[in-house]
């Protein structure tokens, strides 16, 4: 049995730098925690499982409201003004009148649909092409389609629309713009909710993270006795539960963002169908990469803050006795 | 001196005296027993050097710190001078023998190579180098109270205290234990040892001092054993 020689027994630790130090204990720490939870899959799985929803939830939320926002704005751009010209109106006067108004400079575009276009679409479109043959004359007046120039202000949008009211030639001017603006309105009301609901979720998943760690804490409480009566700092004992929240927070933002990605992936083929109804290039809004980062980032924060407040709360009670 | 008390008084909330106005010291290199019936405060005195209860009065200086001004956020790195050897032996049973024993070198920041090296020669130096992967619940009481010792010396520490470290073991085992203390004494190491084993003290010729309700009853010297 070998003996240590004196100069031998009383030299102090020696250490490698200060830095690599720290990085390595938190490399092995990591690990540690890392590894504890993959030898209780079921429970781990369970937490992460929860974690993962209550993450998915706002952020599927966040998305539809997103996705509405979009294609709302595309409206809010291409409102276009209807003008139902009266009756007597006739197809020449009316185009003449369409290219008068297109050299106004807060209009875009004018397009004429004349009265038996129209008819023909409204058959096409209703399914009453039999009925409408009975008709003895043209009910529809002719219309011009009016697209206002994108530099118009809504401001100026009424101002046009008052002008284009008032042409004599002018039956109706139809503008939907009210809709658009409640929709807005509702979107915003909706988005808040989000916002409000994400937070209350986000404070769930901190007590879910934090009750998970303090269960942990006490079963191991012999081993955190012992450990810091041969010398171990509260910095040193709290370190395996903090990688442990923080392993919880990122596998619970990954699956969520993985549920978030499968949800859009179901939705896809549906609102590309529905994109073909509506003739619009309508597409599904993704995640863009700063969202998918934001929702792990938000999981790894949320985690870390959960295992800290167990941490400090019952790490310093034990003391050794 | 490696140890010094003068004039402390441990009273516990209950009003009861574990020690009172012990004043003694401790040379550096020396191996010094403390004897006494259970309740004589002889861990009483082991926890004040480790830092686990603080004095109610008087002072407790250890390798030249007073511990009364070692703040609390402190402790942690004053207990890492001392090695520190206990009845139950307080093994972590959820890992082999050699990371219980690396346990203070990770607490310190030792690097990997270096700790693995360290273990190995702790655990040569208690005879247990072939049983390092397994766990320590395999092995008998003896095996296990040498494993603590290991995991005590294994820092290096100048100074080590040992609270009743063979209570649960029977003679040979204990004889054994004393030895391997013995060898770290004669490299320079402070020992402390807290035994009622009258029978064994002698039988290693080692000084004794004997507590009594909390008061110095004799203090042999090892002249005294020269006898033997």
């Amino acid at each position: 049995m070998a003996v240590t020689r004196h100069s031998d027994a009383v030299a102090p630790v020696r250490s490698s730098g200060p830095i690599s130090i720290w990085f390595m204990r938190h490399v092995s720490t990591s690990i540690g925690s890392l590894g504890r939870l993959f030898r209780q899959p079921f429970a781990s799985l369970m937490i992460v499982l929860v974690i993962a929803v209550t993450l998915a939830i706002p952020a599927a939320l966040n998305l539809v409201v997103k996705n509405a926002q979009a294609v709302s704005s595309g409206w809010d751009n291409a409102l276009d003004f209807s003008i139902y010209l009266k009756r007597d109106v006739t197809e020449s006067e009316a185009a003449g009148l369409a290219r008068l108004i297109q050299q106004r400079a807060d209009v875009e575009s004018v397009r004429l649909i004349t009265s038996s276009e129209a008819l023909a679409d409204f058959k096409q479109q209703s399914g009453f092409g039999e009925a409408l043959d009975q008709l003895s004359e043209n009910p529809l007046p002719h219309t011009l389609v009016v697209r206002p120039s994108p530099a118009n202000t809504s401001q100026s949008m009424i101002l046009l629309q008052e002008e284009l009211a008032n042409l004599p030639e002018s039956d109706l001017v139809q503008v939907d713009t009210e809709w658009v603006q409640r929709f807005h309105a509702i979107l915003d009301i909706v988005r808040q909710a989000i916002v409000i609901g994400a937070t209350l979720l986000g404070i769930a998943i901190v007590v879910i993270i934090g009750n998970t760690i303090r269960l942990d804490i006490q079963n191991r409480r012999e081993e955190i006795e012992v450990t810091k009566l041969i010398g171990a700092s509260n910095a040193f004992v709290r370190r395996p539960f903090l990688w442990s929240g923080f392993w919880y927070g990122l596998f619970g933002g990954g699956l969520a963002l993985g549920l978030v990605q499968y949800g859009l992936f179901l939705l896809e083929q549906p609102a590309a169908r529905l994109a073909g109804l509506y003739q619009s290039g309508i597409t599904v809004l993704a995640l863009s990469l700063q969202e998918s980062l934001a929702i792990i980032g938000i999981g790894v924060l949320l985690g870390l803050v959960g295992s800290w407040f167990a941490a400090a709360r019952h790490m310093r009670r034990i003391e050794p006795r | 001196m490696m140890i010094q008390l003068e004039d402390v008084t441990k009273r516990f909330p209950g009003g009861q005296e574990a020690l009172s106005g012990l004043t003694l010291s401790v040379d550096k290199g020396e191996m010094l027993f403390v004897t006494g019936h259970s309740g004589a405060g002889k861990s009483t005195l082991l926890r004040l050097i480790a830092l686990i209860e603080r004095p109610t009065s008087g002072q407790v200086i250890v390798d030249g710190q007073n511990t009364r001004r070692v703040k609390r956020r402190k402790i942690p790195a004053y207990r890492r001078q001392i090695g520190m050897v206990f009845q139950d032996h307080k093994l972590l049973y959820d890992r082999p023998v050699s990371d219980n024993v690396a346990l203070p070198l990770v607490i310190a920041g030792v690097g990997h190579r270096e700790a693995s090296r360290r273990v190995r020669a702790a655990l040569d130096q208690v005879g247990l180098l072939h049983k390092e992967k397994q766990n320590p619940e395999t092995l008998s009481a003896g095996e296990q109270q040498r494993v603590g010792i290991a995991r005590a010396i294994v820092t290096r520490p100048k100074l080590l205290i040992a609270d009743e470290p063979t209570g649960n073991l029977d003679p040979d085992l204990s004889l054994e234990v004393m030895r391997i203390f013995r060898r770290f004494n004669e490299v320079g190491v402070t020992l402390l040892i807290a035994s009622h084993d009258i029978s064994l003290i002698d039988r290693m010729g080692c000084a004794r001092i004997e507590l009594d309700a909390g008061k110095l009853v004799e203090h042999d010297t090892e002249e005294d054993d020269l006898w033997q």
